[in-house]
């Protein structure tokens, strides 16, 4: 696409993209480059010089036991979260749609934990299952039960799949309610009129019509999972018990930040790049069949 | 009858139950938030016996207070400070860098013009996660630990922004610049007096986005601010627990937990019309 | 005010040629229509004059003065857009006055001269409000008066009424006109209505694919069309074109004859059906099929008898009527 109309010149407009062009080729390009290029390498024990090792990095982490756990505790959790918030926010936007007045008002209500940061999410949601002081943990263990997230493997991943998707929820469920009543009335008043009753409507029309929306939310929320948790597990549990809730960005920033390994810190790096590169091709694949229509 | 409902209304006791689903929802969300007030309103002593209590108490300005001036490593007031520069920083940053470069892609032609765009496809959706060593690298060898620069320049350079008003500049008609051109304004005057006006509802929308984007960063801030003093909030709040067997200061981590949330919450629920199209837009 | 001189002007876009050399001298004060169908370069051509589009090859003067190289605002235009253009968040008072700011013009010329301009265009109590608190018709009033706060030596027109109702487009076609011989301003208007380019022209060009077909004044053009194309696009309902083969004359020319010079008789040597007629109350339109399937319309007055559909009946005209094109489009 481009505009019929262009202004003359050009120092002008290198001029007005330059500092885009700076701050991204320091902060983004450079990085991102000495990420592929540190993957090749491992630094010597005292860091004085860097061997040249090819792939070996890859090698070593794809046959390391750590790392694949890493990969299905990611894959597991991304599932939880993304299905867990999903889920939730569409049976509330279900709920609202339904009524004539007042959905307004329960927006208004749901959304605004979008705007607590997953950190302190994770802060909130620590604070009720803490082991000393946490109510429900209190309650719970009045019910007969003793939860113990830092030693419970199970019950650690539960708890930041439950904080991390709380925060989600409003996301969610602003995109699903647009959606829905995005649907025309008439579709669905046609098929109430044709006998079809709630379930019936919900699986043959609306399930199918929102499926764009659907799609979309999914890629979004394992982006989500993938990258913007870390501040929930960090807060809660620091990726334990045993490695229980590493995911993958939580063992690049341990294992390079913590660990000081940077190569494999860098070659985990690229994995990362790799898997988002894929899932912004699958968005945008998307976006161009939402763009044509 | 007009009805609005994508479900075909519902009437009666089925009415009724999808206002307690609602609620039940509504309650869901708002418990951990419910306890933390309650949990910054009490004492200490109230809390580590549990169960604590589940109505506020009356230790409320005792424990804001005691946050905001002194905290723990540092005053709370400070690093929301921080945050707020942080936060600014990154949306005025962002939204500056990216009205330009977007107006000149779109109503330039120049050399190199196919190639900044496909570079700035390419930085769409990589988060700052994926590189954290290596941008660490050149933050810590321009300088830039503890600094404002550090925290901010990382998180600006990415092009969603610069998408998003290529994606509304397109939208505005050829027919405005060709007028303005006519009335004999150069392009900077035509981008000054015409297209920024224009764009407001956008410029204010990304805004909101972007602040909450930038106040809510973690880890990011974790790695590069070392000094308490440049902590911000969001982090800060993590860095409050003792390492160890000691017994956390629940009210004063609570208080500030809240206070965390409060700038957020306040723009996204005192803005909501400009931020669910902020949002809508920038995911479009 | 300023005459306006096109010299053999040319535009291509790579190896397309797009406009392939109009040539005309407009006098100041003249109402110059560009018409012809979508895609002829009208639009262009008129873009060309207004500076937004590059002059590939030839002249474009005004007032005597070669402005090819200037910038549009250096060419002392003004411009009315099809889609009226006005800056969406600026007032009435705003978008007329821009043009002025950007001069430097002093704030109480300003002032004075959108008064003067509003009170024209009867748009005083309008001044504050923005575009979209307008209608249609006041949004091209508002375009207008833009352009002529500016004192242009030439006003340029790309198909103002275009998006406008049918009868405000007839409302406001008086006014342009009226108020253009008021102000007495050099005009070239761009339109693909040819009802547009026959009221309001002094002279009107006819582009046909890049080409200037004819220039002249309407009811010189209208009387005496210089090709087939232009004998087909003006005037409503259109020439009638019959075949050299189906008049047993040189086969490959082409007859055209208006409908309102074509008769019906019960016979004759042109022999065709009626398919239908439409009685429009001061005239009747008379729709036939001759012999080869040529389609003909007749115009004749209400009051004279018109035949039943399915009625096979005479055609005939008198030679004066006759126009006789080329194969390839020219009058012979």
């Amino acid at each position: 696409m481009e505009k019929r109309v262009t202004f003359k010149g050009i120092w002008l407009p290198l001029l007005l993209v330059l500092p885009q062009i700076l701050i991204t080729a320091i902060f983004f390009f450079y990085p991102a480059g000495q990420a592929i290029w540190q993957s090749l390498f491992i630094p010597d024990p005292f860091g004085l010089s860097m061997q040249w090792v090819g792939l070996g990095n890859f090698e070593y982490l794809l046959s390391d036991r750590f790392y694949r756990a890493s990969f299905i505790t990611t894959a597991v959790f991304s599932i939880l979260v993304t299905v867990v918030s999903m889920g939730v926010a569409l049976y509330l936007a279900i709920l609202a749609d339904r009524l004539i007045k007042g959905s307004g008002t329960y927006r208004t209500l749901l959304i605004w934990p979008y705007a607590v940061a997953p950190a302190v999410a994770g802060v909130l949601w620590l604070f009720m299952f803490n082991t000393r002081v946490g109510v429900v943990t209190w309650y719970l263990g009045l019910l007969g039960y003793d939860w113990n997230h830092v030693l419970n493997e199970g019950e650690a991943m539960g708890l930041v799949v439950v904080a991390s998707a709380w925060g989600r929820i409003s996301y969610n469920f602003l995109f699903f309610l647009a959606g829905l009543q995005a649907i025309p009335r008439s579709v669905i008043e046609a098929a109430a009129i044709d006998g079809a009753h709630f379930w019936t409507r919900f699986r043959t029309i609306v399930w199918p019509l929102l499926s764009p929306t659907t799609f979309f939310l999914l890629v979004v929320n394992i982006i989500y999972a993938f990258f913007e948790t870390f501040g929930v597990i960090h807060t809660i549990t620091s990726g334990g018990p045993q490695q229980a809730t590493t995911i993958l960005v939580y063992k690049v920033y341990s294992d390079g930040f913590v660990g000081q390994d940077l190569g494999s810190s860098a070659a985990q790096s690229v994995i990362l790049l790799i898997i988002v590169s894929l899932l912004t091709v699958i968005q945008f694949k998307y976006i161009e069949r939402r763009v044509h229509y | 009858m007009a009805e609005h409902s994508g479900m075909v209304e519902k009437r009666g006791a089925g009415l009724w139950l999808t206002h307690l689903g609602l609620i039940i929802g509504v309650a869901f969300i708002f418990f951990p938030i419910w306890l933390a007030f309650v949990a910054s309103t009490v004492s200490q002593p109230e809390i580590v016996r549990p169960p604590m209590p589940l109505l506020p108490g009356d230790q409320f300005f005792e424990n804001y207070s005691k946050a905001l001036t002194a905290g723990i490593n540092a005053p709370v007031a400070l690093m929301l400070g921080n945050s707020l520069f942080m936060a600014l920083g990154i949306a005025i940053g962002k939204i500056a860098i990216s009205l330009l470069s977007a107006f000149a892609i779109v109503y330039f032609k120049f050399p190199g013009k196919k190639l900044f765009f496909w570079l700035i496809f390419l930085t769409l959706m990589l988060p700052v996660e994926v590189r954290i060593v290596p941008t660490y690298e050149v933050i810590a060898n321009f300088g830039m630990l503890n600094s404002y620069q550090g925290l901010i320049l990382p998180l600006i350079a990415s092009a969603t922004a610069t998408f998003l008003f290529r994606q509304f500049f397109m939208t505005v008609p050829d027919e405005l610049a060709e007028a303005a051109r006519v009335d004999g304004a150069g392009p900077m005057r035509f981008f000054f007096d015409i297209l920024l006006p224009m764009s407001r509802t956008n410029i204010a929308a990304l805004f909101v986005i972007l602040f909450i984007y930038g106040w809510n960063q973690y880890l990011w801030p974790l790695l590069i601010t070392t000094d308490p003093s440049m902590n911000t909030i969001v982090m800060g709040i993590k860095q409050m627990f003792p390492s160890g067997d000691d017994i956390a200061d629940w009210p004063v981590i609570m208080a500030t937990s809240i206070l965390a949330m409060v700038p957020p919450v306040l723009v996204v629920v005192g803005m909501q019309k400009l931020f669910i199209r902020g949002l809508v837009e920038s995911e479009k | 005010m300023a005459t306006l001189t096109l010299n053999n002007v040319k535009k291509s876009f790579g190896k397309t040629d797009v406009i392939h050399g109009v040539s005309i001298d407009i006098e100041d004060g003249e109402f110059i229509v560009i018409v012809g169908p979508s895609g002829c370069g009208k639009s262009t051509l008129l873009r060309m004059v207004a500076g937004l589009e590059t002059i590939t090859d030839g002249e474009v003067q005004i007032g005597g003065r070669r402005v090819n190289e200037e910038e549009p605002m250096a060419r002392d235009i003004a411009m009315v857009f099809q889609n009226y253009a006005l800056y969406p968040h600026m007032s009435v008072f705003d978008n007329m006055a821009y043009g002025l700011k950007i001069a430097k013009v002093p704030r109480s010329e300003i002032e004075t001269r959108v008064a003067q301009a509003a009170k024209l265009l009867q748009l005083e109590p309008y001044l504050t409000r923005k575009p979209r608190e307008l209608s249609g018709g006041q949004r091209q009033r508002v375009a207008m008066g833009r352009a002529i706060v500016r004192k242009p030596a030439v006003f340029l027109f790309d198909e103002p009424l275009s998006n406008l109702d049918a009868k405000l487009r007839v409302q406001m076609r008086l006014e342009i006109r009226a108020l253009q011989r008021e102000l007495g301003v050099t005009s070239l208007y761009v339109t693909h209505d040819q009802v547009e380019a026959m009221t309001m022209a002094d002279r009107m060009i006819v582009m046909n694919g890049g080409v200037a077909d004819q220039i002249g004044k309407p009811l010189e053009v209208y009387a005496n069309p210089a090709t087939e194309f232009v004998a087909g696009f003006i005037g409503s309902p259109p020439t009638n074109f019959l075949s050299g083969a189906l008049l047993g004359r040189a086969s490959g020319i082409k007859l055209g004859v208006r409908p309102e010079h074509m008769r019906l008789f019960d016979t004759g040597p042109l022999r065709a059906r009626t398919t239908y007629c439409e009685a429009l109350g001061a005239e009747t339109l008379v729709h036939l099929t001759c012999a080869d399937g040529t389609q003909v319309t007749v115009r004749q007055d209400a009051a004279a008898p018109f035949p039943q559909e399915g009625a096979e009946v005479g055609l005939g005209w008198s030679s004066e009527h006759e126009m006789t094109f080329d194969a390839s489009g020219p009058r012979i």
